[in-house]
């Protein structure tokens, strides 16, 4: 009797597998996402007078706390890169020239770390009273 | 005397009636693209949308290509796209649909036109080889291997497939990237790899942890939906991602 050992040899694998990172990474900021964005919602619009009390003074008041700053610049990063990664597999799906799909990627990449740099500028760099001259247009609390 | 005539059915008669089934048609020779063309029969309320196809063919177009072998929903041959959904013709009853409108039946998505509803099976059956659906075991016992009720009802589900591929036609990933697995592979994966005298769940679990593998599953359901055999084939999907991020069944 012949008996096959190995009838066939296992596939080789081109390069190391990022999708089940995405997979889990999207899992992951998801959950946390929800907590994080109830929680904005939650305080900004519920909290005190509620939606009456947001303008100028109030976000400077929540940046000038880092707790506040750690939340806001989290709840930016993993909400575009969810977002971002949500939009390339739309792509990945859908798109069926290569090269279309490679451009749309890498557009959607670009925003993406745009937002990020820029958002994350604010969220730490935020300063209510810079040192200008021009002092009218400053809020009325730097006075 | 006057006597009034009952309408009176015959006892065994099957009512029938007439429906209109819209084929999409297509021929390599003849077509540059598919088109409809509809046809009308009268058929019994006992009658699946496969004997509707059976008197077109033998009546009035012996023209019209389809498959089927078994015609009782076991062989899967004759998975098809009936108004819109992915069923075995052999069980869909004609009186189950709408027959106020025209029955609209297309080959399944996906996979490419041959002839009429026959479509290349090729890609949908490579994609099935390559999850290796065999039992893969290095011990050699004089007896069966056994394996207890509970260990048997793991993968009982995905035992139950007979590759029709309504599933894997039916999912809108497979229906663009031609290099996804699909459903019907990673069942019959599933199939394998919770099964407790295999020993190769590993290297199954690396086929799949793959690009084109399960992580392309956006868990839309509808090869759920689709599967004539009831499988919940969604749930067997997320059971192997649980697997491969567990590292073994």
């Amino acid at each position: 009797m012949v008996t096959i050992e190995t009838p066939r040899s296992p596939r080789t694998r081109k390069s190391a597998n990022r999708e089940k990172w995405a997979w889990l990474f999207m899992r992951a900021s998801g959950v946390v996402l929800i907590v994080l964005i109830f929680g904005h919602l939650f305080v900004n619009l519920f909290l005190g007078e509620g939606i009456k009390a947001i303008d100028f003074a109030f976000v400077a008041g929540k940046w000038a706390n880092p707790f506040w700053q750690v939340w806001d610049t989290l709840m930016l990063w993993l909400a575009l890169i969810h977002g971002t990664n949500g939009m390339r597999t739309l792509v990945n799906d859908y798109s069926e020239r290569e090269g279309i799909r490679k451009f749309l990627n890498a557009s959607l990449w670009t925003v993406c770390i745009l937002l990020i740099v820029l958002g994350t500028l604010v969220t730490t760099t935020f300063d209510p009273c810079p040192d200008t001259s021009v002092v009218d247009a400053l809020p009325q609390f730097c006075k | 005397m006057s006597t009034a005539v009952a309408e009176t059915t015959e006892i065994g008669v099957v009512p029938s009636f007439t429906v209109t089934l819209f084929v999409r048609r297509f021929s390599k020779e003849d077509d540059l693209e598919a088109r409809w063309e509809d046809f009308d029969v009268t058929v019994h309320g006992t009658d699946r949308v496969l004997d509707a196809l059976h008197k077109i063919k033998w009546e009035q177009d012996g023209s019209l290509s389809f498959r089927r072998s078994c015609a009782h929903g076991v062989c899967g041959s004759d998975a098809m796209r009936i108004n819109g959904r992915n069923r075995l013709a052999c069980k869909t009853l004609i009186k189950d649909l709408d027959i106020t409108e025209p029955i609209y039946v297309e080959p399944i998505k996906g996979l490419e036109v041959e002839k009429d509803l026959i479509v290349n099976m090729e890609p949908f059956y490579q994609a099935f080889k390559d999850v290796k659906p065999f039992l893969i075991a290095t011990d050699k016992p004089k007896a069966e291997r056994l394996q207890s009720p509970e260990e048997r009802a793991r993968f009982d589900m995905t035992t139950k497939c007979i590759l029709c591929a309504a599933c894997t036609s039916s999912c809108p990933v497979f229906w663009t990237d031609g290099q996804y697995f699909g459903p019907a592979a990673i069942v019959n994966a599933h199939r394998f790899i919770f099964d407790s005298r295999d020993e190769a769940a590993d290297v199954r679990l690396e086929i799949l942890n793959d690009k084109e593998g399960v992580w392309r599953c956006r868990t839309t359901f509808n090869c759920t939906e689709a599967c004539p055999r009831g499988i919940e084939v969604t749930r067997a999907i997320a059971e192997v991602k649980q697997a491969i991020l567990r590292g073994k069944p």
